[in-house]
């Protein structure tokens, strides 16, 4: 399934991956290193995952530590928390971010809620992962990306990778933290052999066991006129648009926050202060959500940081729509982040 | 008798069933029920010594809302005679009974329940959110939703190669949430080590059992599941020791789940400052206090008399007083540390 384009940069030390098979190393690695790791989810045995997220496994580690569920996510969820709490280390796949609603109260009340309820006796070291975004018609139910709501919770820490890199690296991360660690893969990142293609999701990620540290964001492109800071497949989408800007002269630098549990406030303030223009993008609901948080950080910090206002570039608070020119008419993809970054740096 | 929903109390005959149990369980049994509410009345009396004049639920020395569990005991006693404190314990948000009868630290307890730096959540969690990993004992503040956790916990246990089980509550109420449904339907399927049991008092706050439940018995439902389901009425705690018994020592032999519904009795409110209007079928209720009833039939049984009864009463008394002065002489914790223990 490995897509097999001319790898850019070979090194001794990195293969190009898509994110699906570069996520699936990063698990293998860790149950082969640690027992208690395991995986629990809906389709994750022999299908590998609807998004990829665990092929192989199967083989490799059997059914009992790659166990396929029952389409019974508050029980399956639940399970992982129980058994985090007793020392074990769950990977639990809820199948999509927009599944949430199922499943919610074992996340937000218990997932979340135990470590600070006991005064920090007890621990929950577990990883929730799910698939986020749209951009392929599936409507309304299947297409949120939703990070913004874990973030708004207390409790879990929120990653969301954009390379496949990264998505090693933070799984590593993630399933070695000894907290709840929601991890979303947006399915435009994967690689899958069955959706659009994205040039950046089949990548060079470095051989062997390293981490991600979460909470840290990650200058992607350096440049001094705009900043746009983003997560997940709007990073990519960012990049195209600052390589379009670049012939015309404007310098785009993109932070790619990689989480938003912890955010990585000094980045950001960091950035903004060098090109003093900030466009935050973000695949999720414009409001209440990650685009406002970003701009909170600027405003009270510094609002004198910004030489002109920032541009928000997100879901304009609808439901994802099914028909093809109506989603991407909502989604912040290329066209819409070229517009706002041409405004702020008009001034 | 003016309610469909009222408690159908088994007479002393009715309540048959461990005749035959060795004195000295049967005096553990009668001792756990006397320290489960001894320590409750002591609770009672501090959660409304200062919520006055009136009644401000916020106030006084233990703030919040309250549920207690008396008349309850005998699901608590009953079940966990069975267990050590290496075996998971999942309350509702109505826990003491179990907490005591698990063998939660009392001092810790009752200083979280007085939100002290003492407790077991250093007055994070109150007292719907206990948790004690000493007993990997832990409850919860919704409806069933402390099913799927203990899913885990006998999931971990049976993985790390233990003959450990998961003991999982709910009231009769959370028999109709999903959870509940889910939690029964995976445990069976995965033949995980869990006693199922439902507290069923009859009032699912103030509604009760016959205007929430299509069936008359929870038990029924295992069914559904293809595990064993048993409901002991008559509030009888060696009928809840009899099916506890059998449980346990299924899920202790890889057998998987077992549902018990034991039909219970709230005896006091909700929670404290419930008035109960909508109840009609508390003129009676304290005749059918289970623990009275227990202790004369213990003393018809020539097990219990005058002098153990006291001195059970006292050593009750003993460690309830302990633990409330522990939980008074506690630091108030720091309110600049609000924010601790959100991460690891």
């Amino acid at each position: 399934m490995t897509i097999t384009e001319t790898p850019t940069t070979p090194t001794p030390h990195s293969r190009r991956l898509t994110t699906s098979k570069a996520i699936v190393e990063a698990i293998a690695f860790e149950m082969e290193r640690d027992p208690s790791v395991f995986y629990l989810g809906e389709d994750v045995g022999s299908y590998g995952g609807i998004f990829g997220s665990t092929g192989g496994l199967l083989d490799r580690f059997g059914k009992d530590r790659v166990i396929d569920t029952p389409i019974s996510e508050t029980a399956f969820i639940g399970l992982g928390i129980g058994a985090a709490v007793e020392g074990m280390r769950p990977i639990v796949e809820l199948m999509f971010a927009d599944f949430m609603g199922v499943c919610l109260d074992q996340i937000y009340n218990h997932m979340a809620k135990i470590h600070f309820e006991s005064g920090g006796n007890v621990k929950v070291p577990m990883v929730l992962t799910m698939a986020a975004g749209g951009g392929y018609s599936d409507g309304a139910q299947h297409s949120q990306c939703l990070w913004g709501t874990f973030a708004h919770l207390p409790g879990m820490k929120v990653v969301v990778p954009s390379s496949p890199a990264d998505a090693k690296g933070l799984m590593t991360a993630a399933i070695r933290d000894d907290n709840p660690v929601v991890y979303l893969f947006h399915k435009g990142v994967m690689g899958l052999p069955w959706m659009a293609k994205n040039p950046r999701s089949n990548d060079a990620v470095p051989d062997g066991d390293y981490e991600t540290p979460i909470g840290k964001a990650n200058v992607v492109r350096s440049g001094s006129d705009v900043t746009v800071v983003t997560i997940s497949l709007s990073v990519h989408h960012a990049l195209d648009v600052a390589e379009r800007l670049a012939d015309d002269g404007i310098d785009v630098e993109v932070l790619d926050l990689r989480s938003l549990v912890p955010l990585d406030r000094e980045a950001i303030l960091a950035s903004v202060a060098k090109t003093g223009r900030l466009v935050v993008v973000d695949e999720d609901y414009l409001s209440f959500g990650m685009s406002g948080e970003v701009v909170a950080t600027i405003a009270e910090h510094d609002p004198t940081l910004l030489k002109r206002p920032a541009e928000r570039v997100a879901v304009p608070d609808v439901p994802i729509p099914y028909a093809h020119a109506l989603e991407y008419a909502v989604l912040p993809r290329q066209d819409r982040i070229e517009a706002a970054v041409r405004r702020v740096v008009a001034g | 008798m003016t309610t469909q929903a009222a408690a159908q109390p088994a007479t002393p005959q009715q309540a048959g069933g461990g005749t035959g149990l060795d004195p000295a369980v049967r005096l553990d049994l009668y001792e756990t029920m006397v320290l489960s509410r001894t320590y409750e009345e002591a609770i009672l009396r501090e959660y409304h010594a200062d919520k006055g004049p009136g009644f401000d639920i916020g106030k006084g020395l233990i703030p919040g809302e309250m549920h207690l569990s008396a008349g309850q005991e005998p699901v608590a006693a009953g079940v966990c005679a069975h267990l050590t404190t290496d075996d998971a314990v999942t309350a509702t948000h109505r826990p003491h009974h179990f907490a005591v009868a698990h063998g939660v630290d009392l001092r810790r307890m009752t200083a979280e329940i007085f939100g002290r730096e003492d407790g077991l959540g250093r007055g994070r969690g109150g007292h719907m959110h206990l948790f004690d990993p000493d007993t990997h004992f832990s409850c919860s503040g919704i409806i069933a939703e402390g099913y799927p956790p203990a899913l885990g916990q006998a999931f971990a246990f049976h993985r790390q190669g233990t003959d450990r089980i998961a003991v999982a509550v709910t009231g009769e109420g959370a028999a109709n949430q999903g959870a509940f449904h889910e939690s029964l339907n995976l445990a069976a399927r995965w033949s995980l080590p869990v006693v199922f049991v439902v507290e069923d008092n009859d009032w699912g706050i103030s509604v009760p059992r016959t205007a929430s439940t299509s069936v008359a018995s929870n038990a029924d439902r295992a069914a559904a599941y293809g595990i064993p389901g048993e409901r002991i009425e008559g509030n009888d705690v060696e009928g809840v020791y009899d099916a506890a018994r059998r449980a346990v020592a299924r899920a202790r032999a890889g057998e998987g789940p077992s549902l018990i519904e034991v039909h219970t009795l709230r005896l006091w409110g909700h929670f404290e400052g419930d008035a109960q209007g909508y109840r009609l079928d508390l003129e009676d209720a304290p005749s059918h206090d289970p623990i009275p009833r227990y202790e004369t039939r213990l003393r018809e049984a020539g097990v219990l008399d005058d002098e153990t009864v006291t001195r059970i009463r006292s050593a009750a008394s003993e460690r309830t007083e302990d633990a409330i002065a522990f939980a008074k002489n506690s630091p108030v914790p720091d309110p600049a540390s609000a924010t601790s223990y959100v991460f690891a």
